[in-house]
């Protein structure tokens, strides 16, 4: 099916299973035993919890037994201690029953649970360390149902997991009873595994390809719910509502179909096994029975024979259950372990070269490349060294390069070929910690997340592990970029819950926010992409007064449109297609006849006029 | 525990609507379960009659006879078994479809104030794993419910009707469990309700960090975010851990109960035979009875709590379907008048925030003619962005009204309303979709012409003629493969594309830089010409394309007038847009 409204750009949608299926599978074993090992211990005092279980359920029936057959004689004869004894023996029995599986239900819920927790950290802990790169092209939409319907789907498989288990042991258990009751019988009692193993192969393969389907439109569906819900300014202005619901009444269906399909798998399958189970009793029962009569068995056999192959066969629609559980959970599993699988395009270095502390923040491009993904070389050889405390501000139309060199600076993508170095050491050198101390850059973007003001600017706070910046130094932030006056007028002031991606707070508001935030950090070089548009002109020039204080002894790379942001800088460089065409003070620049001059004076002309 | 906990069948009846339709298959699906089950009752009994007569006797043919007797009854089990399922299989996906539509369907006519103000994991969770929880009850839990609560009745009808003194001890025993039943029911129920919002907060929490990333990233953040996700998740641990343990007792009285009832009756009986007041067959019938009903009470335990999950995901999706769209379709829409003249006019427009302390909008009022530009210019946060959602009615005025060629916004059909008038956002909110389903939002079936002219408009023909499929291209989620200034161009192209009669523009030229801000201008020059325009500015550049300001202060339009004249007159306006940064120039 192809994904026309999402453009041929789409990304195949089976990118991360084109791999052969049995590959995945064997990818989804490893991680379902990688969780699992630590519960190794749980697994086996549920065993026994199990076994017992089944001792004091098999002796219910032997205590009515006793009590009718000997205890009631017993008392008759005038010893009425046997029948109490089987009766009090009854009770207790059935009481231990429901301690039993009460303690199992307890220790398997907190083993599933501690599964999950597990796996969940694992994956939330891989998003953080994937390279922007994978985000641009996977969607949150996705990494979200990654994390929430197909770990439901393992969920499921944990509730069910030691049922499963249990009837494996069971079914083991009777099939050797069978055979050391008579070993002829019990072929023939066993030969319907023949048909059940064809029938769960059978069923293995078509549940598979189903549920990756029903996996596949459900993350789709995640998809595109979530890009409604972000974007329902749009969705409503423009009316793009019927659309929207024919697109998702489109994943809908082939959600409910493939779920449907399963369901129907289900069904046949299951039913199926009862079929097998049913011939194999009326077949061991004939055979057993004319053996009888031959006089080749004795009727005890045959009886205890029949009692056992129904609880023989008993488990098989609990496996057949099993099977189904795992069935969709390992769909959710491939697509899981595809995702921890992938290995981050920027990595940490496997050994850090540490910083001079203090960092001075000098920085150097040496020789360096780049491309997007293989395409277009955005930058074809870049040579720029920036002495620390410079403020260096990039000019360029768009597609010059400037975000790009901005992003290669605070190591959201690798060059291609060459190196960026801070005071020396090549960024691919530096762990990820030190490097976010040392460099922090502020996007245009200016994203909040829900919590407080406060929250939000304290994210900033450079200082290492947990601890958390302290409101004098969150208010000294807000109030360095002049967002302390606002702040205090909203109604919990710091306090204040900014909503949903700060949607309490206007534009210009958030980029405040966002600039106190890089202040708390207190980096040692600052990058700056374009991160004033929302401004208007006081707030820009409290910012702008915040900066020429701020930036003194810190290294900072500007990219702004205005050019009063620019103004500011030490040293302008005009980048066109990736290459520095003009270097230089802005003041010597504008008094020149460069590309830079040209474009201050039309600068002038729109302010002034 | 929660004070409010309204009965399971109550909220439960709430999905009848949705099951209507298919009622008649999940009946029959019930029935087939009961068969199913009798037929496997009736397995073992034949059984025993095949050893005790044929076997025994020496009758070869009793024997075939009764085998396949054996094997009929299983084959019909078998049938049933498929029955039961296959009849479910598609109602049970029909339901979960019809709900998530209906849901989709309410979110989207539910105004822009809810979705800021609920957690959008909060929905997908509604969406997703709620429904998911609803479907399974619908195709298996809910049937078993209602299956085997009737064969235990009917068990303890039967056993009553045969052995009256015997049958007396499950109905006493019946009442501390249907008590104990219902209160860990509800217990569980609720766990299953903090379970349920932990798992969308989750779900919050995994969208803002992906969504995110780039600030997590910068700050290097992730490890933090990554130990508050962690700590989160423990909660979710802990309800999880807490949803268990109440199970697991629900599980064990339901257990001890039939159990010590059948140790009683074992005793009574026992020594009712031995007084001579009973029968031997009696006593044993009652038993085999009692034990019969073994598997659909012991499953009763799962099937109270699939159940109190159930009731938990309904009365979650249920909060959000019966929220009322504050903002919606007039019962008796009026029609505009073709063709349009464009006259925007705003009459004592307030705006107060929903629980918001004061009103950011204290009588407004401002006429556009038509065909006429007008800026809008104000301090930061001063309600300029909440203004112009006013207009499209992404919210309702509080007080005060907005009149369109004379009628009042909200006496207009919203789609009428949001044909006439464009938005264009400062936030221009792109879709990972393709540039050409991103511009033709508003015009779905719009031709590759009429794209391009609108991308010609917005001076963006040239950037996405560059991308590697063109038109063609996806843009990635949220656009942010793209520059500001790219996506700020294809949001001017989107607001175009239609044709409005009026163009609501928020700051348009924020972040479009030096370079191709005066061609975008030259641009929007054309487009304004001849429709009635809002454009809120920041800057001197942006409100020279405008006839004529309007300044915003204090929730009140302050003065009016040209850019002129308002830089000598008001001196407010000169401090936001003529502090032309002389200082920093001069530097």
């Amino acid at each position: 099916m192809t994904e026309d409204w999402r453009g041929v750009a789409a990304e195949d949608l089976d990118a991360i299973d084109t791999a052969i299926g049995l590959r995945l599978a064997a990818r989804s074993r490893r991680l379902l035993g990688s969780l699992l090992r630590p519960q190794l211990r749980g697994v086996c005092v549920a065993i026994v919890l199990l076994i017992a279980d089944q001792l004091a359920l098999l002796a219910g029936p032997l205590l009515i037994a006793a009590a009718i057959d000997r205890g009631i004689p017993a008392t008759l004869a005038g010893h009425p201690a046997t029948l109490a004894w089987c009766i009090a023996g009854y009770a207790v029995a059935g009481a231990s029953d429901a301690l039993i599986v009460r303690a199992f239900l307890r220790l398997s819920g907190r083993m599933g649970a501690d599964v999950l927790i597990d796996l969940r950290e694992r994956v939330f802990a891989q998003i953080q360390r994937l390279s922007l790169a994978f985000h641009e092209r996977y969607t949150s939409g996705r990494v979200i149902s990654r994390l929430t319907s197909d770990l439901d789907s393992l969920q499921e498989l944990l509730d069910e997991g030691l049922d499963g288990l249990f009837s494996i042991l069971s079914i083991i258990s009777i099939g050797t009873m069978l055979m050391v009751l008579d070993i002829r019988l019990g072929l023939v009692a066993l030969a319907g595994f023949i048909p059940l193993g064809l029938l769960t192969r059978w069923y293995r393969r078509r549940s598979q390809h189903t549920y990756r389907r029903t996996r596949r439109w459900i993350a789709q569906v995640i998809v595109q719910f979530v890009e409604t819900m972000n974007g329902i300014r749009a969705v409503q202005a423009f009316r793009r509502e019927p659309r929207n619901a024919s697109i998702m009444a489109r994943l809908n269906d082939s959600f409910a179909d493939a779920e449907t399909e399963a369901n129907w798998l289900i069904a046949r399958f299951t039913s199926t096994v009862r079929v097998v189970a049913s011939v194999s009793i009326a077949v061991t029962l004939l055979l057993g029975g004319l053996r009888v009569l031959e006089g080749t068995l004795t009727l005890g056999v045959l009886t205890a024979f029949v009692l056992y192959l129904r609880r023989f066969y008993d488990p098989l629609d609990e496996l057949a259950m099993f099977a189904n559980s795992y069935a969709s959970a390992a769909a959710a599993l491939e697509k899981i372990s595809g995702l921890l699988e992938e290995r981050p395009t920027v990595g940490d270095p496997v050994a850090p070269v540490p910083l001079p502390v203090p960092v001075r923040g000098e920085v150097v491009f040496d020789q360096v490349r780049f491309s997007y993904g293989g395409g277009r070389e955005v930058l074809p050889q870049l040579d720029l060294v920036i002495p620390a405390g410079q403020t260096v501000a990039l000019v360029g139309a768009t597609g010059a390069g400037k975000s790009t060199v901005a992003k290669l600076l605070a190591r959201f993508y690798d060059p291609v070929a060459g190196a960026v170095r801070l005071d020396g050491v090549d960024l691919r050198s530096v762990a990820d910690a030190d490097l976010r101390r040392a460099v922090v850059m502020v996007t245009q973007e200016s994203f909040l997340f829900s919590g407080s003001v406060a929250d939000n600017i304290a994210l900033g706070c450079g200082c290492s592990s947990g601890q958390s910046a302290s409101r004098s130094e969150v208010v000294a932030a807000a109030r360095a970029v002049g967002a302390d006056e606002f702040i205090t007028a909203l109604p919990d002031g710091y306090d204040t819950d900014v909503r949903k991606r700060g949607a309490r707070l206007s534009a210009g508001q958030r980029q405040l926010v966002s600039f106190a935030r890089a202040l708390l950090a207190d980096p040692a070089v600052l990058v700056l992409d374009e991160a004033t548009s929302s401004l208007d002109i006081p707030s820009e020039q409290a910012v702008q007064a915040a900066l020429t204080t701020v930036l003194a002894g810190r290294t900072a790379l500007i990219i702004a449109h205005r050019l009063s942001t620019v103004l500011i800088a030490d040293r302008v460089l005009v980048l066109a297609d990736g290459a520095v065409v003009e270097d230089g003070p802005p003041t010597h620049l504008i008094a020149g006849t460069g590309p830079f001059a040209t474009l201050h004076s039309t600068y002038r002309a729109t302010l002034l006029a | 525990m929660t004070p409010h906990q309204k009965p399971s069948l109550a909220v439960l009846r709430r999905l009848w609507p949705y099951v209507r339709p298919v009622h008649g298959r999940l009946l029959g699906s019930g029935v087939a379960a009961l068969a199913a089950m009798l037929a496997g009752l009736g397995i073992p009994v034949l059984i025993q009659h095949l050893v005790d007569g044929p076997v025994a006797h020496r009758d070869r043919a009793g024997l075939v006879v009764l085998s396949l007797g054996v094997l009929a009854l299983g084959m019909v089990e078998a049938g049933l078994i498929y029955l039961r399922r296959a009849l479910v299989a598609r109602p049970s996906t029909d339901v979960e479809k019809r709900m998530r539509a209906q849901l989709y369907h309410h979110l989207q006519r539910l105004p822009v104030a809810f979705h800021d103000r609920w957690p959008s994991g909060q929905l997908l969770s509604r969406a997703v794993s709620d429904l998911t929880t609803i479907r399974r009850f619908v195709a298996f839990s809910g049937i078993f419910l209602v299956v085997n609560v009737t064969t235990v009745l009917v068990g303890l009808v039967v056993l009553v009707v045969i052995a009256p003194t015997l049958g007396m001890l499950p109905v006493i025993m019946a009442m501390p469990l249907v008590v104990l039943c219902r209160r860990y029911e509800r217990r569980y129920e609720s766990a299953a309700r903090r379970a349920q919002d932990q798992v969308g907060d989750l779900a919050t929490r995994v969208e803002e960090a992906t969504l995110g990333i780039r600030v997590l990233k910068s700050f290097g953040h992730g490890p933090r975010a990554t130990r508050t996700f962690l700590a989160q998740a423990r909660e979710l641990r802990h309800t999880e851990l807490t949803k268990v343990a109440v199970l697991a007792a629900l599980w064990a009285v339901i257990i001890v109960l039939p159990e010590l009832t059948l140790a009683a009756m074992l005793a009574i009986g026992c020594y009712a035979v031995v007084a001579g007041s009973m029968s031997l067959g009696t006593v044993v019938a009652a038993i085999t009875i009692l034990t019969y009903l073994r598997w659909p009470l012991d499953s009763l335990g799962w099937l109270l709590a699939e159940t109190g999950k159930a009731t938990a995901a309904t009365t979650r999706y249920c909060e959000v379907l019966d929220t009322i769209p504050a903002v919606g379709d007039p019962p008796q829409p009026q029609a505009l008048a073709r063709p349009m003249r464009g006259a925007l006019r705003l009459e004592a427009v307030r705006f107060r925030y929903p629980g918001a302390a004061s009103e950011v909008l204290r009588s407004v009022d401002l006429d556009v003619q038509p065909g006429e530009t007008v800026a809008l210019v104000g301090a930061t946060g001063c309600g300029k962005t909440t203004l112009t959602a006013l207009i499209p009615r992404l919210a309702d005025v509080t007080g005060g009204r907005i009149l369109l060629d004379g009628v009042d916004v909200r006496d207009l059909a919203l789609a009428d309303l949001r044909t006439a008038v464009a938005t264009g956002f400062e936030d221009p909110v792109l879709f990972s979709a393709s540039v050409r389903e991103n511009v033709a939002l508003a015009v779905p079936d719009a031709s590759d012409d009429e794209v391009r002219r609108a991308l010609a408009v917005a001076h963006a023909e040239q950037f996405v003629d560059a991308l590697p499929w063109g038109l063609d291209t996806r843009i990635g989620e949220q656009g942010l493969t793209l520059s500001g200034g790219q996506r700020q161009r294809l949001a001017l192209a989107r607001a175009v594309i239609g044709k409005p009669a009026v163009l609501v523009l928020d700051d348009p030229l924020s972040a479009l830089d030096v370079h191709t801000e005066a061609e975008v201008e030259a641009a929007l020059r054309t487009v304004l010409r001849g429709v009635t325009a809002l454009v809120v500015a920041h800057r001197p550049s942006t409100v020279q394309l405008a006839d004529r300001v309007a300044l915003l202060a204090g929730g009140r339009i302050t003065a009016v007038g040209t850019h002129a004249e308002l830089l000598v007159q008001v001196p407010e306006y000169r401090r936001l847009l003529s502090a032309v940064d002389d200082a920093v120039v001069a530097r």
